[in-house]
């Protein structure tokens, strides 16, 4: 089945100068395989488009579940630069959100999203 | 060992410091600096040679001061940004006036050489200056660009002795460090997940480390208090903009973050054990900040209907008049929040004709008086543009021009920066 990477993913971003730092966390070892298998760096630079417009590198961090991906040239000059509100990319991890993955249908119907919400 | 967060950036509330000495710990540790910040001090810097370190230092200095001589928990802040000197004789200045007789103030900085016209160098020290202040006795050390992390890894490896070559402990310090060198963010704060219920901002705490001398540690928080320490706010912390997990490079250890391992072993009590290090840098990291020129902005709110299409014609037409005059502007950015501000190309979403939408212009220009003269031009939409715009006249206010500055990394052998300690009794 087809979901969005909020339904099932944790987040975070960062920066340092025109760098944006973003990881994404799974809850459990077959989605982390999921998300190795298809949350590449080229699907994730091809995601953000114009946003990026750098290169976009991936980390595999397997002792927290987590993938990283340090994207260049990504913040419009940096923090320091920049001409965007989001001059940090704070709100760029929650933009990586967005993007669909394949999942097996009781993965996606026992997470996050689904449990609760505000 | 126990450490606390008293800060994790310039802005967050002072008030904050009342929890984290609140915890029963031996050091407060305050981080207010990060690159806009430091670019920022370094403005303010260049108006006034006596400026640029944290402008609230005082404010925060009267509420610590107090928990530092009455319980001897110790204080450390990088609050002197580019100016810890100044900072230091505040400081100083603030213990005596408040009759804290005998408290010893410690200074921790070291002198680059300013490249000409440059608005600041800074480089970012390791953790030893301030365990050589603690070493002499300092209840409080005040310094500025010192490493996030290596703020909070000093008490560590001065209260447990260890050597600069234990990379693996220094490693597991600096973890340590990271986590909690940005307040909440890793109890709760930022938290991507259920976010609603854990944060009450009526009871805010502040996280807390244990650190044994063998480098495991738990980190914490006070009960009672927002927020949640769980493997999943921890794990969130650890690899914040730490770009290579298995080799993150700061000024005393190489540490790899993809060893450690998290185990929840009790309500907000996360074990954090495993990290470790390689030798670190040859080389200490420098920032050089220079004059980059100015940015202006107007955000211009549409209401229904077509809101979204007013936005775009106006922005559209606000930089065709500004061709038309010739204005040099370098660089525009458009931004139309209720449809795609932040996210851009990632929208997925069809949003329908939105109630409202704020249409934001910014510009980046060589000089202040041509990012001026555009945002003059703003002022052609309030009575001749499309019909149902607000927020045009405060914006005009709540927006100054802001001046640019851009970041260049050096590098310098360790030896080639000179680390002065000065640790004063009141």
């Amino acid at each position: 089945m087809r979901c969005q990477l909020r339904n099932v993913c944790g987040v975070r971003s960062g920066d340092k100068g025109d760098v944006s730092d973003i990881s994404l966390f799974a809850d459990d070892r077959a989605t982390y395989d999921a998300l190795v298998t298809q949350v590449t760096a080229d699907e994730v630079a091809a995601h953000f488009g114009a946003l990026v417009r750098g290169r976009v590198e991936r980390y595999l961090v397997p002792n927290v579940l987590a993938l990283k991906f340090v994207m260049h040239d990504a913040l419009g000059g940096g923090v320091t630069m920049s001409l965007r509100s989001d001059t940090q990319g704070k709100t760029l991890g929650l933009s990586l959100l967005r993007m669909w993955i394949d999942l097996p249908d009781d993965i996606i119907l026992s997470r996050r999203s689904f449990d609760a919400s505000p | 060992m126990r450490l606390a967060s008293g800060q994790g950036a310039l802005g967050e509330s002072p008030d904050l410091l009342v929890p984290a000495f609140g915890a029963a710990v031996d050091y407060v540790v305050c981080d207010s600096l990060a690159e806009s910040t430091t670019s920022t001090l370094a403005i303010d810097r260049r108006r006034d040679e006596a400026l640029g370190y944290a402008p609230d230092l005082a404010a925060r200095l009267s509420i610590a001061l107090p928990f530092v001589a009455e319980q001897g928990t110790r204080l450390i802040t990088n609050a002197g940004g580019v100016n810890p000197v100044a900072a230091h004789q505040l400081a100083v200045a603030a213990a005596r006036d408040a009759g804290f007789r005998g408290l010893r103030i410690g200074l921790v900085c070291a002198e680059t050489e300013r490249p000409p016209d440059a608005l600041g160098c800074e480089v970012y020290l390791g953790a030893e200056g301030v365990v050589r202040a603690l070493a002499d006795g300092a209840d409080v050390v005040i310094t500025g660009r010192v490493a996030d992390a290596a703020l909070f890894l000093a008490p560590i490896v001065f209260e447990h002795g260890w050597s600069w070559t234990d990379w693996d402990r220094l490693a597991a310090g600096v973890v340590v460090g990271h986590l909690l060198e940005c307040s909440n963010q890793v109890a709760g704060g930022n938290y991507s997940g259920d976010w609603w219920n854990t944060v009450d901002l009526t009871r805010v705490g502040m996280p807390v480390a244990e650190v044994a001398a063998d480098g495991s540690a738990v980190i914490t928080k006070s009960a009672g208090t927002s927020g949640r320490v769980s493997f999943d706010t921890v794990r969130e912390q650890l690899l914040y903009e730490v770009h290579d997990p298995s080799a993150y490079v700061t000024p005393d250890v190489v540490a790899a973050f993809d060893a450690v391992v998290l185990e929840q072993i009790g309500a907000d009590r996360v074990r954090v054990t495993g990290a470790r290090g390689a030798p670190r840098p040859a080389t200490l990291k420098g920032l050089v900040f220079e004059h980059g020129g100015w940015a202006g902005e107007c955000a211009l709110t549409y209401a229904w209907p077509d809101a979204a299409a007013k936005g775009r014609h106006v922005l559209r037409n606000l930089r065709a008049v500004a061709a038309e005059r010739k204005l040099p502007v370098l660089e525009w950015y458009e931004e139309l929040f209720g449809v795609d501000g932040f996210g851009g190309p990632t929208v997925d979403v069809a949003v329908g004709d939105p109630p409202e939408v704020t249409a934001r212009l910014a510009w980046r220009t060589a000089d202040a008086e041509t990012a001026q003269s555009v945002l003059q031009l703003v002022g052609l939409v309030a009575l001749s543009g499309p019909p149902g715009l607000q927020g045009i006249g405060r914006s005009r206010k709540g927006h100054p021009l802001s001046e640019l500055v851009t970041l260049t990394p050096f590098f310098l052998d360790h030896d080639a920066v000179e680390v002065h300690v000065h640790v004063e009794e009141v």
